[in-house]
């Protein structure tokens, strides 16, 4: 076996049943976020939500899927096709892409590089791709709008989410991802790094085109925004590509702050609940913040979502860094 | 292994950067760059430079790129007039590439390497330090005058872009929030019971006034019999 696993054959195989282990769980998440997110929002708003596939519904995710499935991939005739087919395989691609860095519990990485903080970064800055190409491909005034709007929201909130990550690092001293939750086991950066943690989350949501800034797809004025031409799997990829973006972006909050797979107190009935658990614990708790987010907030109009992202959100994380560069050098707690 | 991939992204780097220049549609020119992007930030990883890798990604896929692309899907290009002018301006294109290239030839011709290059070149990063690390201190450490020189000439350029573009519309409404918030009444807080619909809290809503003058012209309209005009 151990001979077995040196050679490229057996690194390949071991490779893709370690990402099968990864990506399966995480796909049946994607299913039933869907299915969560239609829960709450329905208690929420004190109605039943999916009750009729399934017990509680349970089934439901499958039988869209299968609906999806069925129906007929619509590619409209002034569309560029090869674009347009691409656009929403590099969204659900770049969604699973990033998971090859994210460790689950202490040495759980597929690939646990040097600089898995800045891979992330990038994966997440790709994710406008997607969305961009899907508008422009489309050959439609609202799917390009939506396209438009996607972009400069998605570049603007890059900075400030930037300007996190680099604090967070500060505080480390090192841009592995394992090492990042390592640092946390005594306290984890959501104490000393509150503001940043908040603003970390408020980029996620505009990261991810959720409510209250997803005017990319406002259905109000523009119908469904980018995909608004997409039909059957190319939507449902779509689709899916958002909500395992949410995953990723509460994975990488989970990592940033929320201490990765500690439990919050290392204490005993806490601390018998193994690591990956927790891991999965505080992302469960991120999503539920997201589908609250959104059953609580209104739209933002695009002028106050550039305000934000621009004149509040950016000097703030900036004027955060500089403060806590000056408090970790006057302390003397700059990491080695 | 390490050498077939070094040759097969090199061939695709290669490959895209030629069809950045010759695609006939720009849009499809800008993703053919950003397909070329990636390739150099896989040989940087081939290299062993996996910071640089990655920050090519951020900066030039994430960032330049994209509005690269914002630009270019906003033009409306008339390709057939593209094309006319080529034959016009192929003269003036040949004679200024044709002098860079001489340029180039003598830079390269009286290159000399210096003398500690080849050991440095070997051993990119010093012994024990990893190549973020390693870059960070000659940036901020050794040359950090150097560096922050050149922030400030982005910094001066930035100010010049926004200075040359920068209109104070009058007719523009602009928000201003603080005191849209500060105004008195904007803000009701309540507290509903949990679990009680609309319909059982009652909503308040304040008082409608009726339209000041539309009442006694309606009852005059009525007494004309309406309808006519």
């Amino acid at each position: 076996m151990e001979g077995f696993l040196a050679t490229p054959v057996g690194i390949l195989a071991l490779t893709v049943a370690q990402a099968m282990a990864l990506l399966v769980p995480l796909l049946i998440m994607v299913a039933y976020l869907t299915w969560a997110e239609r829960k709450v929002l329905a208690a929420m708003q004190l109605r039943r939500g999916p009750n009729v596939v399934g017990p509680f519904g349970l089934l439901q995710p499958f039988a869209d899927a299968l609906k999806m499935l069925m129906k007929e991939t619509i590619i409209p005739a002034g569309a560029s096709r090869v674009l347009f087919i691409l656009a929403p395989m590099i969204t659900f691609m770049l969604a699973m892409l990033a998971w090859a860095v994210i460790p689950v519990n202490d040495g759980w990485a597929i690939a646990d590089i040097n600089v898995g903080i800045l891979y992330l970064f990038a994966i997440s800055s790709l994710g406008v791709y997607g969305i961009i190409i899907a508008g422009w491909a489309s050959n439609s005034k609202y799917a390009f709008l939506g396209a438009l709007r996607s972009a400069a929201q998605m570049v603007s909130y890059e900075v400030s989410m930037g300007f996190v990550i680099v604090t967070v690092l500060m505080c480390v001293g090192s841009l592995n991802l394992t090492d990042i939750v390592r640092a946390q086991a005594d306290m984890w950066f959501i104490i000393p790094l509150f503001p940043m943690f908040v603003i970390m989350f408020i980029s996620a949501l505009a990261e991810t085109n959720r409510a209250p800034f997803d005017l990319p797809e406002g259905e109000s004025e523009l119908v469904a925004g980018f995909f608004v031409e997409y039909s059957s799997m190319s939507f449902a990829l779509f689709f899916l590509g958002e909500y395992a973006n949410m995953i990723l972006m509460s994975a990488l909050i989970t990592i940033l702050f929320l201490g990765g797979w500690y439990p919050p107190l290392d204490v005993a009935p806490l601390n018998w609940i193994p690591g990956p658990m927790w891991f999965v614990f505080k992302i469960c708790f991120c999503l539920f913040v997201f589908i609250w987010v959104r059953a609580t907030f209104p739209r933002y109009r695009y002028d106050q979502l550039m305000r934000l992202g621009w004149k509040v959100f950016l000097p703030f994380s900036l004027a955060w860094l500089v403060i806590t560069a000056a408090a970790l050098k006057l302390f003397g707690w700059l990491p080695a | 292994m390490t050498v077939a991939a070094f040759y097969l992204f090199a061939a695709v780097l290669v490959a895209s950067a030629v069809m950045v220049v010759t695609s006939r549609n720009p849009v499809h020119s800008v993703l053919f760059l950003i397909l070329a992007f990636f390739n150099a930030a896989a040989l940087f990883l081939i290299a062993g430079a996996e910071f640089l890798a990655m920050i090519l990604v951020i900066v030039y896929v994430g960032a330049v790129a994209v509005l690269f692309l914002f630009v270019v899907m906003m033009l409306d290009v008339d390709f057939a007039k593209l094309r006319e002018g080529f034959q016009r301006y192929a003269p003036i294109g040949g004679v200024v590439g044709a002098i860079l290239f001489l340029e180039l030839v003598l830079v390269f011709g009286t290159w000399t390497f210096a003398t500690d290059a080849a050991g440095l070149r070997l051993n990119p990063t010093p012994e024990g330090v990893d190549n973020t690390r390693a870059l960070g201190r000659i940036l901020y450490t050794d040359h950090v005058f150097l560096f922050q020189l050149a922030g400030l000439i982005l910094l001066v350029a930035m100010i010049g872009a926004i200075v040359l573009t920068l209109r104070g519309k009058p007719t523009s409404k602009r928000q201003d929030v603080a005191r849209q918030i500060a105004r008195a009444g904007s803000v009701n807080l309540r507290q509903p019971p949990l679990g009680a619909g609309l319909g059982q809290i009652g909503i308040e809503r304040p008082p409608v006034e009726p339209p000041p003058e539309a009442k006694p012209k309606q009852v005059e309209h009525a007494g004309h019999g309406g309808g006519h005009h």
